[in-house]
């Protein structure tokens, strides 16, 4: 299987569709009650609301009676027809959601974790989203009613808004991004809001860099682990390539300059043309941030070879400790060495505000011609003025910005700490980490064999038994078998403490099965029932030593400094 | 400059999204001068811009009686969150329930629409790249009756790689696709030695203002079903049809078709409420096909579009709310025809006539006894004229790629009905004063603003394929 084609839906998210799918039967028959508005996924709830308030069973079974007989008599000659008919890409796996690793997102589908009406189904950790500081933003709209345009007060401006198609954006939109990622890097950079230009999210912002910098067939070379998203959003339409530049668990995954020439190298053997490099800063998976030296050596990689960097510093507002963010402006506009025509820089809303849904991505450029052509391809997904309206108003209050961005830093440390605790109690590592919304998290010393193989054994018990919904390392093309990504920002407290308690029991309960070799299955269903008497478990968290060796902390691994 | 082109992609450097073109001096000069009826009432007006401003009020309305949606709460409890972490590219299902809706009231209920099968995209620009991407590789074509919107070139040809072949459509038959002029094209194509992967039409027509007859609309299905290739219907207007004969959708036609079935997996409507709404800002388009492998990969594809959870929600209310839509339908039907009516009136006393029309924000005007060449330079000079001298800003046919020249575009709904009247009235003046003056030279002017006019139209000779975003 070619992992690569692969990504974890965070930018947008797959699933669902047997009860988004408004029409289908069973669905009209559902009553949705109150915690499936709140815990299942946004958008099923969103279903559900329809469906309380105007609920139509009869249209919609309706339709879809009439649709599925079309639909009966049609599939046959369809399937064959399609692929005569349709593009190579319609067709193609470019988009790589037919990837194995959806059965993690499918079991969470069908059956979500709620604490008192689901308490055995899947907790979702696979989600890198922001839910911990959207009642700071909901108390923001209910204090500044005239930032929906519509009201008694704003509704003058209505025609205006929703006139307005100027793909370069709103002024007052373009000024309080830019203001905003100047505040969001400290004010150590300023941002030219004429360099702003508008894409449809992050996911967006990818494919219009790739299609300004890249030709069919050229490459970016992208350090791994990364974001797997990237397979699909920088290489579907655009028939480009992403090259792995190889990094290790033995320098916590830094960057290093040999392993980038050693890429480019290999690129050059394999007659690829090298276009740029792609990394994430901070980091997705890993929730690290790259230091000075890193950036300095990239740049000057870049320069050497006279290729392009793109910096995804989307989760720039997740970093909540020491050492501060460094951005690449930072890096470049004091070098007067680098050639600025090759920097670029992708930003997103949907991380550091937690507003996936409103579709805010940028691209700043600070090469005059990727501006101005990324401002034409921007009318392939301009953000709607309704929003741009909204957020501009949002981000021009400095008062507001600052309280959020200092909030939600304190809101992630907090919910980071009693994850990583949680799990270093029972001798589970991560890779330190200041950055994002979620963990690295080391089960290496819990895999079988050290292989992929090994990773998706332990990754499909961890969703079946354990039922949480993890990333294992490999979708992310790691190239070191046992690390998975767990997502910490995307439940509540309480859900986070059960998910911990689970991750406890399974430790616990694997170390045993290996030192008495027992029935694993009666051991498991032990277990289950275990990972719900807290007593229990308290004993276990309280005994990390006492387990099995492969727990034993080396002075080299990251699970001690995970500690700290 | 030139390492610069080595180093970005051949689309960023090449010009096929033609908004180099010289045909946005229109709009430069518009901005320039801007015609304001107290700050600047010897600016230029603009009629190039195909928005829909007759309505407003109504959705103004709406929104002062519906303050629960407007403060993002519904039953008093904030839905901000839900929106603010919505992000399922299948969009949100009470959205597209009503878009659905909205799009079988606006066919007069004649058609339904299964909200499965309709994919929500940034714009009707993205929609039709979408299908671009889905339909065809790079270098396959797409037969396109002309005149066309010039934004198509950009459209579905810059990113994408495919290739359009025009269908010559000619004045002596009121613009209407005809069998001869199909099968031409098709043969150019080949001749061309391109595939030729479908037809686009769209209906509404853009620039003509006209409906696609029902013995067009299944003289196409015959012909995509003969070919076996794809046909897409863009219907962005539908909801523009003021008059007789009434508005017939693909959709109508298929279900009406014999053997349909045959065709009905290759038949694609593209939708957006940016006109019959007025709402281009909020960008939101739709593709509606019952070919499930194409749902399934521009739904995916859409990932790179996605239209706002913000505006998904509010637009869900307002298109749901069933007395809102049908009296803003009629009601917006009445006054683009009373502006329709006035744009007629106002260009037949001013001698010139217009293509018969029956929709659209637009008419498709007549001014080929202008011409002092009946030839596309001809038809530059004048139309330079009429946006220096007149102070109109108006478009071309050569932009629409007509091949006859004499033809512009003239658009009615973006501004006030006493705008309209002034437009009229200078144009008027420009044609009496014209008169008197019948020779070329003299309707040109002076030396000096000839030299100014020549480079003009140098710039507008290289490149008159696309008109601005707008």
């Amino acid at each position: 299987m070619d992992s690569t084609d692969f990504w974890t839906t965070e930018h947008v998210c797959l699933g669902g569709k047997r009860r988004t799918g408004l029409g289908t039967a069973t669905e009209a028959k559902r009553t949705p009650t109150r915690w499936e508005t709140t815990l299942v996924s946004k958008r099923t709830a969103l279903a559900g609301l329809a469906l309380t308030k105007r609920p139509n069973p009869t249209v919609s079974s309706l339709s879809l009676s009439l649709s599925l007989s079309l639909s009966l008599s049609l599939s046959l000659s369809m399937a064959t027809n399609n692929h005569v008919l349709l593009s190579k890409m319609a067709m193609n796996n470019g988009h790589g959601e037919d990837s194995p690793y959806f059965d993690g997102w499918k079991a969470y589908d069908a059956n979500p974790y709620h604490p008192t009406e689901n308490t055995e189904g899947v907790i979702q950790m696979g989600l890198a989203e922001n839910q911990l500081c959207v009642d700071l933003l909901e108390d923001w709209i209910k204090r500044n009613p005239q930032a929906s345009i519509c009201t008694a007060d704003g509704v003058s401006e209505f025609q205006d808004i929703a006139l307005y198609q100027d793909y370069h954006g709103l002024p007052e939109f373009r000024n309080a991004v830019a203001n905003f990622m100047g505040k969001v890097r400290g004010g150590r950079v300023r941002f030219d809001p004429d360099r702003i230009v508008m894409s449809g999210g992050a996911t967006g912002a990818h494919e219009l860099m790739s299609f300004c910098l890249a030709d069919p067939g050229d490459a970016f070379l992208v350090p791994t682990p990364y974001y797997p998203g990237f397979d699909r959003d920088l290489r579907w339409r655009t028939g480009m390539q992403l090259l792995p530049v190889i990094c290790n668990s033995s320098n916590d995954f830094k960057i290093t300059k040999v392993a980038l020439e050693s890429a480019y190298a290999k690129a050059q053997e394999a007659n690829i043309k090298v276009k740029g490099v792609l990394v994430t800063n901070p980091s997705n998976p890993l929730g690290t941030m790259l230091d000075k030296e890193t950036l300095i050596s990239l740049v000057s990689f870049i320069n050497e070879k006279n290729i392009h960097l793109i910096c995804d510093e989307i989760y720039a507002a997740t970093v909540f400790n020491q050492p501060t963010f460094i951005s690449i402006s930072e890096i470049v506009e004091q070098d007067p060495n680098c050639n600025l025509n090759l920097i670029h820089v992708v930003y997103s809303l949907s991380k550091d505000m937690g507003l996936p849904g409103f579709r805010v991505g940028i691209v700043y450029s600070y090469n005059d011609a990727v501006v101005s052509c990324g401002r034409k391809m921007s009318s392939f997904g301009l953000v709607s003025t309704q929003t741009q309206h909204l957020i501009a108003a949002m981000l021009s209050d400095d008062e507001f910005v600052n309280m959020f961005i200092a909030e939600s830093g304190k809101r992630i440390a907090a919910r980071h700490k009693i994850f990583t605790c949680g799990l270093a109690q029972v001798g589970i590592g991560c890779l330190k980490s200041n950055a994002g919304l979620f963990c690295w998290m080391d089960l290496r010393p819990l895999l079988k064999e050290s292989t992929i193989d090994g990773e998706m054994a332990l990754w499909r018990t961890i969703i079946d038994r354990v039922k949480l919904n993890v990333s294992p390392g490999s979708s992310f093309h790691c190239s070191e078998p046992g690390w998975f990504r767990v997502c910490f920002a995307n439940m509540d407290d309480k859900t986070m403490r059960v998910a911990i308690e689970r991750i406890r029991a399974f430790v616990f309960e694997s170390k045993e099965v290996e030192v008495e070799v027992p029935s694993k299955k009666r051991r498991w269903q032990t277990s289950l029932r275990l990972s719900f008497s807290s007593r229990r478990l308290d004993d276990v968290t309280m005994t990390p030593r006492g387990m099995s060796p492969h727990c034993a902390m080396s002075p080299h691994s990251p699970l001690v400094r995970a500690a700290t | 400059m030139k390492q610069q082109h080595q180093m970005l992609s051949k689309k960023a450097t090449c010009n096929s999204h033609g908004q180099d073109s010289s045909y946005f001096l229109g709009w430069q000069e518009y901005e320039k001068n801007p015609y304001d009826e107290s700050t600047n009432p010897n600016g230029i007006i603009q009629m190039g811009l195909a928005e829909n401003q007759l309505s407003f009020d109504l959705i103004e309305s709406w929104l002062a009686h519906n303050p629960d949606t407007v403060g993002l709460k519904r039953d008093d409890v904030s839905v901000f969150r839900e929106l603010a972490l919505f992000q399922d590219y299948h969009g949100m299902p009470c959205f597209k329930n009503a878009l659905a809706k909205f799009m079988s009231e606006i066919r007069g209920n004649k058609v339904r629409f299964d909200p499965k099968n309709l994919v929500l995209t940034a714009g009707a620009t993205s929609a039709n790249e979408t299908l671009m991407f889905c339909l065809a590789e790079p270098g396959e074509a797409f037969l396109l009756p002309i005149p066309y919107y010039p934004g198509f070139d950009r459209d579905l040809k810059w990113r994408t790689g495919v290739e359009i072949v025009p269908i010559h459509c000619s004045s002596s038959k009121g613009f209407q696709i005809t069998e001869t002029a199909l099968e031409e094209a098709y043969r150019c194509a080949q001749k061309r030695k391109l595939k030729v992967k479908g037809v686009l039409i769209t209906n509404p027509s853009n620039p003509l203002g006209t409906t696609t007859s029902r013995t067009e609309l299944d003289l196409l299905l015959r012909f995509i079903s003969a070919k076996g290739i794809h046909l897409i219907s863009d219907e962005i207007y539908s909801g523009t049809v003021f008059t007789s004969p009434s508005f017939i959708s693909i959709a109508e036609a298929l279900m009406e078709l014999k053997d349909s079935e045959k065709v009905r997996d290759r038949v694609h409507i593209v939708y957006s409420l940016s006109k019959d709404l007025g709402l281009p800002g909020f960008r939101v388009g739709a593709i509606y096909s019952d070919n499930g492998a194409v749902v399934a990969a521009a739904t995916k594809m859409s990932s790179f579009g996605l239209v706002s959870s913000h505006t998904q929600y509010l637009l869900s209310e307002l298109l749901s709310d069933k007395k809102f839509t049908s009296n803003y339908i009629a009601e917006n039907r009445k006054r683009l025809q009373e502006r329709h009516n006035m744009l007629v009136t106002g260009l037949r006393n001013a001698g010139i006539g217009t293509l018969t029309s029956n929709a659209g924000l637009f008419c498709w005007v007549d001014m080929r006894h202008l011409l002092c060449s009946k030839t596309f330079e001809g038809e530059m000079k004048l139309w330079k004229k009429i946006l220096f001298e007149v102070g109109l800003n108006i478009s071309p046919g050569s932009s629409c790629h007509c091949t006859e020249p004499g033809w512009f575009r003239m658009c009615f709904a973006n501004m006030t009905q006493e705008t309209l009247t002034l437009s009229m009235q200078r144009l008027r003046a420009f044609v009496d004063s014209a008169d008197q003056t019948p020779t070329c030279r003299n309707l040109i002017g002076g030396s000096k603003k000839l030299s100014l006019s020549s480079r003009v139209f140098r710039l507008l000779s290289s490149n008159r394929e696309v008109e601005p975003e707008r």
